[in-house]
């Protein structure tokens, strides 16, 4: 009895799934509660910790040359000090970390920044306005083939070494991606939404603010991600060669040094850091457009 | 009414139109040809009259609509809206789009005040209005909703009323049900017709559904083949609410589809030649 009730339930649990419509299956699928969360954190992590776990085993066993890879406990060893070891004289990186940190996170900023609003002022102005388009835009996909590093010793060599001959880099390098994706963004403007503006009462004058804009805001942050990316690896690129402070700067006296450990807690960092600004970004991305999520397939 | 002319139900005077051999080219991009979509289209549209445009695929119908927007130009003639010529588009002349055109990124309460914001109306004013005419179509409680979470039926609701609330003298409507399933479609056929009948509005109503223009119109405008001019105008004489069963409805029904037909034969012969 028990037996057939339950095969009972099992077949009104499936027709009751199978009335859903295909929206609900859509949204069931990534915000599984409970166990399932577990579950899938547990997924997540395996490969890492795997990874790990083998890397640690290869140092200890001795399958790697200790000088030549250093362990998983060395490079978190070296980092903590890097990190909370007292500044000295005699150990250059003791201590430096949260002060490199900010250095380069501060160079990321200002160019990013600089950047974010030249790029989607400009780009959404070419995209928009035909004048602009044909006065800019030779400009912009002229310069964009050059690869942002062959920017570098014209930017040393004009600035010096300086803050603003990495931040003229981050932010020219960040620019392009930017001024591009917004230009597509403005130019997919549907003309009914414009249409539609205008017949309500706005004025031609207000028709970027009102609709051009909005509806270039999902273009505009993917620009905006992008860059952010291109950003982090200029001021890498930068701190090596062009300016003093910062991971870049301490991952090329690590190099300088023959200090692997350091070089991969280096590494490590700049993930963490791109990781979290990425993070951020998107946070403000689902904020701010809300209104897009159900165009998205998941 | 206490809110002045937006907001309010037919406050503002209804628009007459007329098109006076009204001339529309435009370039074929694909084919690169000229394809003469108007040719000398003359029509006149009573104040607070509903009139539907009716005609075969491509004969012209939603560009005389767009002519009288002000989103187009004719090339030749003259189109007036109470004497005075339509150059651009405006808040006098409300447009229905069949794809809704709301702003996605507003949600349903702001996509209605949209209008209302634009005329300078202050924030507690466009509010209250909003509220409603969200209740007169039965949206009430879906104001923080974006249009992306209401069915299509909800969203032309939603068109509706946003042009409704700017109370404009003629309400241009570009085959706004054809997007919608067939009960969907009759029930806002239904509130539309309330609607009218309470605002008594100037309505130009293009369709290609012979029951649809039956069922909505004072005048039936059927239009010919490319080049589009008027072909017949059928006035309805039946009362309201119109019954699609009845006698007298099949009697139109019958009339206005041979006419159509005619002219869909000709779009077929066209393409075929």
């Amino acid at each position: 009895m028990d037996a057939r009730r339950a095969s009972l339930n099992g077949r009104e649990a499936i027709s009751e799934k199978a009335r859903r419509p295909l929206g609900q299956w859509r949204v069931a699928l990534p915000h599984a509660p409970g166990r399932l969360a577990w579950y899938r954190m547990a997924r997540r992590a395996l490969l890492p910790v795997v990874l790990l776990a083998l890397w640690q085993y290869a140092s200890t066993a001795g399958i790697f040359d200790p000088s030549f890879v250093p362990s998983p406990m060395t490079v978190l060893r070296s980092w903590w000090e890097w990190i909370f070891g007292p500044r000295s004289e005699l150990a250059w990186y003791s201590g430096t970390w949260l002060e490199y940190v900010w250095l380069s996170a501060w160079r990321v900023l200002v160019g990013f920044a600089v950047a974010s609003g030249i790029g989607i002022s400009v780009g959404v102005l070419i995209g928009w306005f035909e004048l602009i388009k044909d006065m800019l835009d030779p400009i912009v996909q002229g310069l964009r083939p050059i690869p942002m590093t062959a920017w570098l010793p014209f930017a040393t060599f004009i600035f010096g070494i300086r803050e603003s001959a990495a931040i003229f880099l981050i932010a020219m390098g960040s620019f392009f991606p930017i001024v591009v994706s917004c230009t597509i963004g403005a130019e997919q403007t549907p003309k009914n939404l414009v249409r539609a503006a205008l017949m309500l009462g706005t004025s031609p004058r207000m028709l970027l603010l009102r609709v051009v804009l909005p509806s270039a805001l999902p273009y505009i942050f993917n620009g905006l991600r992008v860059g952010l990316g291109i950003a982090w690896v200029l001021v890498i690129v930068s701190e090596m060669l062009a300016v003093k402070g910062g991971i870049g700067y301490a991952m090329w006296t690590a190099y300088q040094f023959v200090r692997i450990d350091l070089i991969i807690a280096a590494m490590f960092t700049m993930g963490l850091l791109g990781l979290a600004s990425d993070r951020m970004l998107l946070v403000l991305n689902r904020r701010l457009l809300r209104w897009n999520t159900g165009l998205r397939a998941r | 009414m206490e809110y002045g002319a937006a907001g309010t139900l037919g406050q503002s005077a209804a628009g007459r139109i007329e098109c006076q051999s009204v001339r529309k080219t435009y370039r074929d991009a694909a084919e690169g040809t000229e394809v003469l979509a108007l040719d000398g289209l003359t029509l006149a549209i009573e104040p607070r009259e509903f009139l539907t445009l009716l005609g075969p695929s491509g004969c012209g119908k939603s560009t005389l609509l767009n002519i009288l927007a002000g989103f187009e130009k004719p090339d030749a003639g003259k189109v007036l809206l109470n004497g005075i010529p339509i150059e651009r588009p405006g808040p006098d002349r409300g447009v229905v789009f069949q794809d809704y055109a709301l702003f996605p990124w507003l949600n349903i309460q702001q996509n209605v005040e949209y209008g209302l914001r634009e005329k300078g109306l202050a924030k507690s004013e466009t509010h209250a209005i909003a509220q409603r005419f969200l209740a007169m179509v039965g949206l009430s409680g879906f104001e923080r909703r974006f249009p992306h979470e209401l069915s299509g039926g909800m969203r032309q609701r939603v068109a509706l009323i946003r042009v409704l609330a700017i109370d404009p003298k003629i309400l241009l409507m570009d085959e706004p049900f054809a997007a919608v399933d067939a009960q969907t479609r009759t029930i806002l056929q239904e509130e539309l017709q309330r609607l009218w009948m309470q605002t008594l509005k100037t309505v130009v109503f293009v369709t290609h559904s012979v029951d649809e223009a039956i069922y909505l119109a004072d005048r039936v405008t059927v239009m010919t083949a490319r080049p589009g001019v008027v072909k017949a105008i059928v006035p309805i004489e039946l009362p309201r609410p119109r019954d699609s069963t009845s006698d007298g409805f099949n009697h139109y029904r019958r009339a206005i589809t041979q006419l159509i037909e005619v002219e869909s034969r000709k779009v077929f012969a066209a393409a075929a030649s």
